[in-house]
């Protein structure tokens, strides 16, 4: 059970990211709710890639049957500054927006309709 | 008759090349034959210009029938179902995103059951 | 001819030129604009050629693997690794060497048509970098053999692409289409990594041949697979999950938006490549082709009717862009439901596939052409208003020519290629079920229907006041339409030669799961 903590907690804040998405009404916020479904993705695959007692395989002369291959870590990585990226995107792509409409509200960002 | 340049969906053929010589006999014919009828158009005359019924000619620019104009009739028959489907494109982004997780969910279901 | 160094790592150099080549972009940019404009086409230009040359590669050597850091790049299982493919692998059969072909030849010609339409805009520097990077990205995506590497590339395009929708402003409605977009991708992304987790946990492996060697369809399985279909559909812009592509399409320059119907379809090929050779005849054939089905159906219709009304001229093409990738996975889709009988896929099932992968050429061809004549349009008359055009024909003959052939060959009349491959469509969908043959069908005329109000509208009648500045689009741009144009036509005339060596092959390629995996491992 305790082991299966970081799962339950995917699995809450993926919920948490979800509901801040479609809830609120802010461009702001729904991109908090982003960086948190992204955040829990991150957790996932950080939580699979553990395993008791193992080794980094960074020591060329370390035993050789425990080591872990650190290829969760390396997605992990490359998803962190893959979400780095996007935020800042959208975060610029929000100030123009602010400056353009006067609002940051998504109801009211809907020139493009229909 | 199967020839190097036609197509065989394993139920017919279609061959563009004979099509296209079809089309290309069938022009000849047709400038044949209006070829050989009587010119008695004079460019520059009372013929040239539209007849409306003896009304004077509207201004060129109105009587082009925009494009907003056009199908007129198709939308207005078919309006019960133009008016349900054109308010769902709403324009909120969070009903994008919402009506992708709809879409995962039911898929889910229908991948679970079946 | 060809040193040899080149045709070993020529799909390294087709990842490599794009980026080098976005990279160096603003640097060379500064010595003078047309430096810039000869830099970037040299560098499309040497894309093109390397695509091609990998292309011709496989389709006369058959599938290639390149594995990065590897001693021999063909060594996709290191000797001291336990049998396991760590290293990113570029797996390029004949599905894939299709898509280059089509990326890079689109890429070409949008470049060349981009090189005058946009030179009036500022922000070049960036703009051809992304622009590069985006081209990159689709090729990178279509040609990888691993999964991560699959969402590294697709979050690229995603970025790239939504900076470039985003890149006119338009009092701030191109970046709200651009926002659109990117929340759509990253969301899309999101669920991409989640599949890739899921998969990680339970078997171990990123190589798509290793996974598909070991896939079981557990529960945990159909999770992964609901969720990268929901994804890639979404970003391939299927109903209905297909609100970005209007926006997105309409307020991106006409450029970017004919290299968009590109980056689309290499969603399309994603969701086709792990469909069939990722889950292959382990997955429940039968429900998740007709999903597919259902989905091409509802976008082809819905696609088609909300074109109708439209008064934008580019968002009314984005909408056909939406019910033509229904063909594609109506064609796919019925081949994908008849996979595991044999029987039924040599009657009908491979002609349904290659349908609906000719297709995916085609579109690209003729939906590029119609969004690069919209393009000159707006860059001559100044509006995408389809209400304020008319006329353009005595003008814009040029142009006009070119549309008609785009409009003639999207709305599947012959002889142009939409009708080639729409041929084998509707006759193979017809032995799997009459009536999405005859929606089809319907489709089809409604899409003619439409494009003869866009044909009337902007280039019949009297010429207009206030568009007597209107003159033929600059060389450059015309260029760009002939190339798209020639291989509508050539496409069209000799369909049996593009269907027997390049569709006939991908199509094989798709549903040869075995294939894939030994081209790989080795026979294991």
């Amino acid at each position: 059970m305790f082991w299966n903590l970081p799962y339950i907690a995917v699995v809450i804040l993926s919920v948490i990211g979800l509901a801040t998405i479609l809830l609120k009404r802010n461009l702001i916020k729904i991109f908090f709710g982003v960086s948190i479904l992204t955040s829990a993705v991150n957790l996932f695959i950080i939580a699979l890639g553990y395993r008791e007692g193992g080794i980094a395989p960074i020591y060329t002369y370390a035993v050789s049957e425990n080591m872990v291959m650190a290829t969760p870590q390396a997605l992990t990585l490359t998803s962190i500054v893959i979400g780095v990226a996007t935020t800042a995107l959208m975060l610029s792509f929000a100030v123009v927006i602010y400056r353009m409409y006067g609002t940051v509200n998504v109801d009211e960002i809907r020139e493009l309709k229909e | 008759m199967v020839s190097a340049t036609s197509l065989t969906s394993g139920f017919g053929i279609w061959d563009p090349v004979l099509w296209v010589l079809a089309i290309i006999i069938g022009l000849v014919i047709a400038w044949i034959l209006w070829s050989s009828g009587v010119s008695a158009f004079k460019k520059g005359t009372e013929q040239a210009r539209p007849y409306l019924s003896g009304n004077a000619e509207p201004p060129k620019g109105e009587v082009h029938i925009r494009a907003g104009n056009l199908y007129w009739g198709f939308t207005e028959g078919i309006k019960g179902y133009y008016q349900r489907i054109v308010p769902l494109h709403t324009g909120i982004m969070t009903d994008y995103l919402l009506w992708m997780f709809w879409v995962a969910g039911i898929l889910l279901i229908i991948v679970m059951v079946v | 001819m060809i040193p040899g160094y080149i045709t070993t790592n020529a799909p390294a150099l087709l990842i490599a030129v794009p980026l080098l080549g976005a990279f160096l972009s603003p640097l060379i940019g500064r010595i003078s604009r047309d430096t810039r404009a000869l830099w970037v086409l040299a560098v499309m230009t040497l894309t093109t050629l390397i695509g091609y040359l990998t292309a011709f590669l496989v389709y006369t050597e058959g599938t290639l693997i390149y594995v990065f850091g590897a001693s021999e790049a063909s060594l996709a299982i290191p000797p001291d690794s336990g049998g396991i493919p760590i290293r990113i692998i570029f797996t390029l059969d004949a599905m894939s060497a299709l898509m280059v072909t089509i990326a890079v030849t689109v890429g070409f010609a949008v470049i060349l048509y981009s090189l005058t339409s946009d030179a009036r805009r500022s922000g070049l520097e960036a703009y051809y970098t992304i622009f590069l990077l985006m081209i990159g990205a689709v090729l990178g995506m279509v040609s990888t053999g691993d999964l991560f590497n699959f969402f590294v590339f697709l979050e690229i395009s995603s970025l790239a692409s939504a900076g470039l929708v985003a890149y006119k402003v338009e009092n701030g409605r191109a970046v709200e289409a651009g926002l659109k977009y990117l929340l759509v991708s990253t969301i899309g992304g999101i669920f991409f990594l989640f599949a890739i987790g899921i998969l990680y946990g339970q078997y171990n492996a990123l190589n798509m041949a290793m996974l598909a060697d070991m896939i079981q369809w557990t529960p945990l399985d159909k999770l992964a697979l609901v969720l990268v279909v929901a994804a890639l559909a979404a970003k391939c812009g299927a109903v209905p999950m297909h609100f970005w592509t209007p926006d997105a399409y309409s307020m991106a320059p006409s450029a970017v938006t004919a290299m968009l119907v590109v980056a689309s379809q290499a969603s399309l090929y994603g969701l086709f490549r792990i469909c069939f050779t990722l889950y292959g005849i382990t997955l429940n054939y039968v429900t998740i082709g007709w999903v597919i089905i259902i989905l091409g159906i509802l976008s082809m219709i819905i696609g088609v009717t909300m074109a109708i009304p439209q008064k934008d001229i580019k968002r009314l093409m984005a909408y056909h862009a939406v019910s033509q990738t229904g063909y594609m996975l109506l064609g796919v889709g019925v081949g994908l439901a008849v996979l595991g009988d044999q029987a039924l896929l040599n009657s009908y099932g491979m002609t349904a596939m290659e349908g609906g992968i000719f297709h995916i050429f085609n579109h690209a061809m003729y939906k590029g052409l119609l969004f690069l004549t919209a393009g000159a349009i707006i860059y001559q008359v100044g509006t995408s208003d389809l209400n304020r055009m008319g006329g353009l024909g005595h003008r814009m003959k040029w142009t006009m020519i070119f549309f008609i052939i785009g409009a003639l060959a999207i709305a599947g009349i012959p002889p142009f290629n939409g009708f080639a491959s729409k041929f084998l469509i509707y006759e193979s969908v017809f032995a799997f079920s009459p009536i999405l043959s005859v929606i089809a069908m319907v489709v089809s005329i409604l899409t003619l229907a439409s494009f003869v109000k866009v044909f009337h509208s902007v280039f019949m009648g009297p010429p207009l006041p206030g568009n007597e500045q209107v003159r033929e689009a600059p060389h450059t741009m015309l260029i760009g339409m002939t190339i798209l144009a020639a291989i509508v036509i050539i496409s069209g005339i000799f369909p049996e030669f593009f269907v027997q060596n390049l569709i006939t092959p991908a199509a094989h390629a798709l549903t040869d799961q075995a294939g894939y995996i030994s081209a790989v491992l080795g026979g294991a």
